[in-house]
């Protein structure tokens, strides 16, 4: 600001400099969180790129936890991060340990919360767009889902625990075991589901169904009435017009908040551990860990549900929460990964969102 | 509403004679109809959910014991010593828990909230659009950070290459390898996406015309965006203030592995404090037996943490609702 120059009376002089002064300040909180994340990704990087050496702090905290000094084991790989931190399992010895249990743990988590929370969530939006004519249950559902939207994670952990977990304690001490008859196999389901990916994947579908139900009614607002009247006007019914033009229409905003939220769900933790999920897993659920696995014995995809699993968050606890030192490297490795993977489903979200955003024209 | 209401397909009178018809399709659509409307009241059965477990497991049991049946509430709320595993003389008293708690969200709303705000005005009355290009996805991807990361960044940085050098090498005092100010750091990191995003859009909600007359009036930029743009968007502000307050009382895997396990009635942000989402966590990691006090006080101290979050979240709505200033 020239002005500033140009002025003869001292007092707005003062206040124009005030004003820089304000500018700056804001324009600092600004990158403040630009500065934070770059540190984030900075020390986590290294962290997961190097073992550790002689780390002073490191050695420290082991002392703190009052447990063995680092040991000293052979380095199997030269860095945390590598194709053998993807393909192998937790390990007592850190340089051997992977997050293969919990990369397909996460992945079933992702399949089980998609298929429970996309037909349920957008159902529920199209019910209070399309069809509640803005009258009570319309007021009484939208208040509930915002109250639900600012509910801790853990209060749905604990939901959780007692409703799927331990299924208010109605099947007694040891629960029972459901044999289904499938022709070809015999599921064995058990009641109360206790820690199995089911159990998990439920919750996480209660967690952020909210958040998808709120995305799915924004992108159906979206789809301006003329569509629907045309259709009404070709003596389509109710149905018809949603399942044949709003909904398509409508398609990529639901695709994207969906893929945000399911995104949400990989990074939970809390509410999985509430239900148990942390253990020591040396397998992957249903034994399914790798493609070709599923050709020979397909009713693993079947078991997988009621399997105890790990996921990608937790097993990322259980690091840090360890005392090694290593174990802090392979936690900022599991970190990396973590971040990739939501970083890939985000742009994903973004690339469905301006792909779609420049073909509708209305 | 009332344009939402006027566009709405509903609005469209149906021809009556065709009502009347039963057929299949007029079935399918009744029938559609049902699905989706218990699909929209599946959240309010996840509520209800939510209120039942905690009520009874805490408050009045219709079987067993609940919590409250076995520990008087005066002695919850006013007991200053929470030691659920004492073998013979378990102590029940929430109030070092809820010190941790208040502690930790209070230095987070410190640094997250006058931060939240300034780029929240930042972006909407300063920055120029490429500037705004560049920090909003930085702010998504900050929000899209899961919560074990953070906690994760406070223990292995925060604490080791910030708070120690600064405290205790050059100030001297006494730094926990757990503490409370590493986690309300983080905590405040993590609500600045909150507030910025919820502020700016009601600072962006407030009309030129209002901006226009205040520098007709003379006034400099800094006094039209303090003194009319910040009260005029005030109800949006405070509203996302309390949400973002709730968020980070309700903030659970940084808390927890930042702050640390030992519940302390103490102000001093050096020290590892328990917040009531660590001591649910940690209950959990432990081999609590089902039924047993301890895994009852699970839900009392959940049933706690809900009323807290569930009053400031009805607040911040109707903080919206009652104060909020209609232009047109």
């Amino acid at each position: 600001m020239s002005v500033t120059g140009r002025l003869r009376e001292p007092a707005l002089a003062k206040r124009h400099r005030i004003g820089k002064l304000f500018e700056w300040l804001c324009c600092g909180s600004t990158w403040f969180g630009v500065v934070v994340l770059l540190l984030l990704l900075l020390s986590v990087g290294w962290k997961a790129m190097t073992w550790p050496t002689a780390d002073a702090d490191a050695a420290d905290r082991a002392a703190a936890m009052k447990t063995d000094a680092p040991s000293s084991a052979a380095a199997t790989s030269a860095r945390p991060l590598s194709t053998r931190f993807l393909t192998s399992y937790d390990s007592r010895i850190p340089q051997k340990a992977g997050i293969k249990a919990a990369l397909w743990g996460s992945l079933w988590l992702l399949v089980f919360v998609g298929l429970a929370t996309v037909p349920i969530g957008v159902g529920a939006a199209i019910y209070l767009e399309e069809y509640s004519n803005e009258g009570r249950w319309k007021r009484i559902i939208q208040v509930n889902l915002s109250n639900l939207a600012g509910v801790p994670s853990i209060v749905y952990g604990i939901l959780g625990l007692t409703v799927f977990v331990r299924m208010f304690g109605l099947f007694g001490h040891d629960g029972k075991v459901l044999d289904l008859n499938l022709g070809f196999t015999v599921l064995a389901v058990p009641l109360p589901f206790e820690r199995s990916v089911i159990s998990g994947a439920l919750t996480l579908s209660l967690l952020v169904l909210p958040t998808v139900i709120v995305a799915a009614q924004e992108a159906l607002r979206a789809v301006p009435s003329s569509i629907r009247t045309a259709s009404y006007a070709l003596g389509a019914t109710q149905w018809q017009t949603i399942r044949h033009q709003v909904l398509p229409a409508a398609m990529p905003g639901i695709m994207t908040g969906v893929i945000l939220s399911l995104s949400r769900a990989m990074g939970e933790t809390a509410p999985l551990i509430m239900i148990g999920a942390l253990t020591y897993l040396a397998r992957c659920p249903g034994h399914i860990d790798s493609v070709s696995s599923v050709w020979e014995h397909p009713t693993g995809l079947l078991e997988a549900p009621f399997d105890v699993f790990t996921s990608l968050p937790i097993q990322i606890f259980n690091w840090v929460s360890r005392a090694q030192p290593e174990y802090d490297h392979l936690a900022a490795a599991g970190i990396i990964v973590l971040l990739v993977v939501l970083m890939c489903m985000n742009t994903a979200a973004i690339l469905i969102r301006n792909r779609f955003q420049r073909r509708t024209l209305w | 509403m009332s344009v939402a209401q006027a566009t709405s397909p509903l609005s469209i009178k149906r021809p009556s004679s065709l009502t009347r018809r039963v057929s299949w399709t007029r079935a399918r659509e009744q029938i559609i109809r049902a699905v989706l409307f218990l699909c929209g009241a599946l959240s309010l059965l996840t509520t209800a959910g939510i209120i039942i477990v905690l009520f009874t497991e805490a408050i009045y049991s219709f079987g067993g014991t609940a919590f409250f049946q076995s520990v008087s509430i005066t002695d919850f709320l006013f007991d200053t010593v929470w030691a659920p595993q004492h073998p013979d003389h378990p102590r029940f008293g929430i109030l070092p828990l809820l010190c941790g708690t208040f502690v930790i969200a209070g230095l987070g709303g410190l640094i997250g909230l006058p931060i939240g705000l300034a780029s929240a005005i930042y972006l909407s009355e300063y920055a120029k659009p490429k500037m705004r290009r560049i920090v909003k996805p930085v702010l998504e991807i900050l929000a899209g950070i899961p919560t074990v990361v953070y906690g994760y960044f406070a223990l292995v940085f925060v604490t080791p290459y910030v708070l120690r050098p600064i405290f205790q090498t050059w100030l001297g005092f006494n730094v926990d390898i757990f503490n409370a100010l590493s986690a309300g750091i983080v905590v405040g990191v993590m609500i600045i996406p909150t507030v910025c995003s919820l502020s700016e859009d009601a600072l962006r909600a407030v009309p030129r015309g209002l901006r226009e007359a205040g520098y007709a009036l003379g006034s400099t930029k800094f006094d039209v965006s303090l003194k009319v743009v910040v009260p005029a968007a005030l109800s949006g502000i405070l509203a996302s203030f309390l949400l973002a307050m709730a968020r980070a009382i309700g903030e659970t895997m940084a808390v927890t592995i930042a702050a640390g396990q030992q519940p302390r009635l103490t102000l001093n942000p050096f020290r590892g404090m328990e917040t009531m989402t660590a001591y649910i966590v940690n209950i959990s990691l432990g081999d609590t037996e089902a039924g047993s006090m301890e895994y009852k006080s699970l839900y009392a101290v959940a049933l706690s943490l809900f009323v807290i979050t569930l009053l400031m979240n009805v607040l911040a709505q109707w903080v919206l609702k009652r104060f909020r200033e209609v232009y047109e």
